[in-house]
């Protein structure tokens, strides 16, 4: 993303990865991240929310309100020092209510992220390493999924499944896993004729071996680059879900029910919806950040993009 | 191969994959927890009017009877019945998907207007401030929830401002215009009804600028990218040292190879806008495809989702195919590539 690390990275970046020592590799991808103001923000942000997320719900003023606490007096209060974010249609601190979303928001868009990447590696991996019906089998089944839009399959599968956070975050993997089976596929085919896997080949490495040895490792990085973006958009359509009103159930605190909540009391309360979604954003773009950064250090090729 | 030929092959390839789609949508709703039967016949029903329910809907048959049933149908024009609103998927699909058809192409059209010129500056002077803001209006557009900015903008010049409407497509002292295209605006511009017109512009202005800008933001991106590729290009620095003007260069020289690329992501983004439509049109209560979706999600009522994902993987499946006839036309190395 930043145009001074595409910079940096244009000179010896371009040239052959495999002639630096893994070490040096590594140092000169660090570097390169470091040097890219953006996505150093990107994982600052990151780093406040897990923490937000990890130790936030112990240290929120209003613990209680973080389940159905109710305070009716203090009701739809604006923001004040006492209530930093105003409070909610029962008198609940908006504030906490953020906080302590942070964490379900970020178990989920971590959750589904790491089911559809597993799922979609392994199949892609599978599909494009062994080719042949397998590999038709695998891409038609992709086609199927990849054809209807992304929403009104998490919808779908959401409403089959049946409201809960759990089937939230089953719902969003089972619409995302064929993106990372095409990538990873996609990876294989270019990787297994190279020439690294052609000398596995010729020391008699099986094909086990030589597919999560030594073709799928090289896939990776590509992979974990598009995770990385992912996590935020993962985030995204769950709070989505839970915003049509398919996804978590109250009264646990969800970005994205709160912003539906919210938009009741609209005319009243701007608070009520302005700051989960202002949460919603950051965390969406914090990681488009990040995985810009990780880009430009881990697929140099792909760099043109940003 | 010639164009017709593959696109022919193409479109048949279609074919198993909406089947694919009608199995997997058919699974998922013999898949829902509750009983839809149930759901439609009320609490108060006697046994015999949920026994007629079951049947009425087929759902006393065994599964592979009723998914039969069910594609036989589909090609009979029977896409099966909305539980709750009665009527037949098909009607639905037909009075809801003109109104989001309006919605996803004014929003197009502006993510276009907007995202490519803006691609352009940014390329042409990149790393300048400009760029720099481009960049960020592209980052806050991918980032952003849709449903928030939705929120936030009938928050503002809705309710605060009151320049905008906030919900409908006509305001209640207009009527539709005839029915022609089912386009609002196409409509009452042929019956010369030029204030319901201007009224089903004012609808559209904050749905249509909501959904258009992620599609916007990417669009600049994919155009910023792909330009400053070209525009290091050998041809280009010939056409620069033979004299050629900078603008010149940019624009006829650059920008109509550069735009091969922006347009299957215009494209793309259609397909994405029809999904993104969902949220959007349940914001701004859109009587379109998307609040019909959603309405029949949260009611678990399945038959018009299942009518929905078929048409939507219709729509989309022809879009790509476009897109990719598009390409060819508009890089013959390609088309003679495909031969």
């Amino acid at each position: 993303m930043s145009a001074r690390g595409a910079l940096v990275g244009a000179g010896p970046g371009r040239t052959r990865r495999a002639a630096w020592s893994p070490s040096e590799r590594q140092r000169r991808a660090l570097r390169r991240f470091r040097q890219s103001p953006l996505s150093m923000v990107g994982l600052a942000i990151i780093a406040v929310l897990v923490l937000v997320a990890v130790v936030g719900p112990f240290l929120v003023p209003y613990p209680d309100d973080a389940a159905g606490a109710v305070n009716i007096r203090e009701k739809l209060d604006p923001p004040s020092a006492a209530h930093v974010f105003g409070t909610d249609q029962v008198g609940r601190d908006v504030f906490t209510r953020v906080v302590v979303g942070a964490r379900t928001s970020l178990l989920a868009g971590l959750t589904v992220i790491a089911l559809a990447l597993s799922v979609g590696t392994l199949l892609g991996a599978v599909a494009g390493f062994f080719g042949g019906k397998v590999d038709d089998a695998i891409m038609r089944v992709t086609d199927i999924f990849l054809t209807i839009p992304d929403l009104i399959l998490a919808m779908a599968f959401a409403a089959a499944l049946g409201p809960g956070l759990f089937n939230v975050m089953v719902a969003v993997s089972l619409v995302w896993w064929p993106g990372y089976c095409r990538l990873a596929r996609a990876n294989v085919i270019a990787l297994r004729e190279a020439q690294f896997a052609e000398a596995a080949r010729a020391i008699g490495a099986s094909r086990r071996r030589l597919l999560f040895g030594h073709v799928l490792p090289n896939a990776f990085p590509t992979i974990l680059v598009k995770a990385s973006m992912d996590v935020g958009f993962a985030v995204l359509t769950t709070a989505a879900l839970g915003f049509i009103g398919l996804g978590t159930q109250p009264p646990t605190p969800d970005w994205g029910v709160m912003i539906a909540d919210g938009r009741k009391y609209l005319r009243e309360a701007w608070w009520y919806s302005t700051f989960p979604g202002l949460a919603i954003l950051l965390a969406v773009l914090a990681f488009n950040l990040l995985g810009d950064g990780l880009r430009d250090v881990l697929d140099p090729r792909a760099r043109k993009g940003a | 191969m010639n164009v017709a030929a593959y696109a022919l092959r193409r479109l048949l390839l279609i074919v198993p994959t909406l089947l694919g789609v009608t199995l997997l949508t058919f699974a998922l709703s013999r898949l829902v927890p509750g009983d839809p039967a149930r759901l439609a016949a009320g609490a108060q029903a006697t046994p015999e009017m949920y026994e007629q329910i079951r049947r009425e809907f087929g759902l006393d048959q065994p599964l592979p009877a009723q998914y039969w049933g069910y594609l036989t149908g589909l090609f009979q024009g029977d896409w099966g019945r909305s539980i709750l609103s009665r009527r037949s998927v098909v009607e639905d699909l037909q009075t809801y998907w003109p109104a989001t058809l309006e919605l996803v192409l004014v929003a197009m059209a502006i993510a276009t207007l907007v995202g490519v010129p803006l691609g352009v500056v940014s390329a042409v002077r990149a790393d300048r401030p400009v760029d720099q803001a481009s960049r960020l209006v592209s980052l806050v557009g991918v980032s952003v929830p849709a449903f928030w900015l939705a929120v936030l903008l009938q928050l503002f010049f809705g309710l605060r401002l009151g320049w905008l409407p906030v919900s409908g497509r006509l305001g209640s002292a207009f009527a539709a215009p005839p029915h022609l295209t089912g386009l609002y605006l196409v409509d009452s511009a042929a019956a010369g009804q030029w204030a319901t017109f201007g009224d089903a512009a004012r609808q559209l202005v904050l749905p249509a600028l909501t959904l258009s800008f992620p599609a916007l933001a990417t669009i600049a991106r994919f155009t910023r990218a792909s330009l400053l590729e070209t525009l290091g290009q050998d041809y280009v620095r010939t056409a620069r040292a033979k004299g050629v003007a900078e603008r010149r260069v940019v624009l006829r020289h650059a920008l109509r190879n550069a735009l091969i690329p922006t347009i299957t992501m215009i494209g793309l983004s259609f397909g994405w806008s029809m999904g993104g439509s969902v949220l959007v049109e349940t914001v701004f209560d859109w009587p379109g495809i998307g609040l019909y979706a959603t309405k029949s999600a949260l009611t678990l009522d399945f038959s018009p989702i299942m009518g929905i994902a078929l048409l939507y993987g219709l729509v989309f499946s022809l879009i790509n195919i476009g897109v990719d006839l598009t390409y060819g036309l508009l890089d013959p190395r390609i088309a003679r590539g495909a031969a």
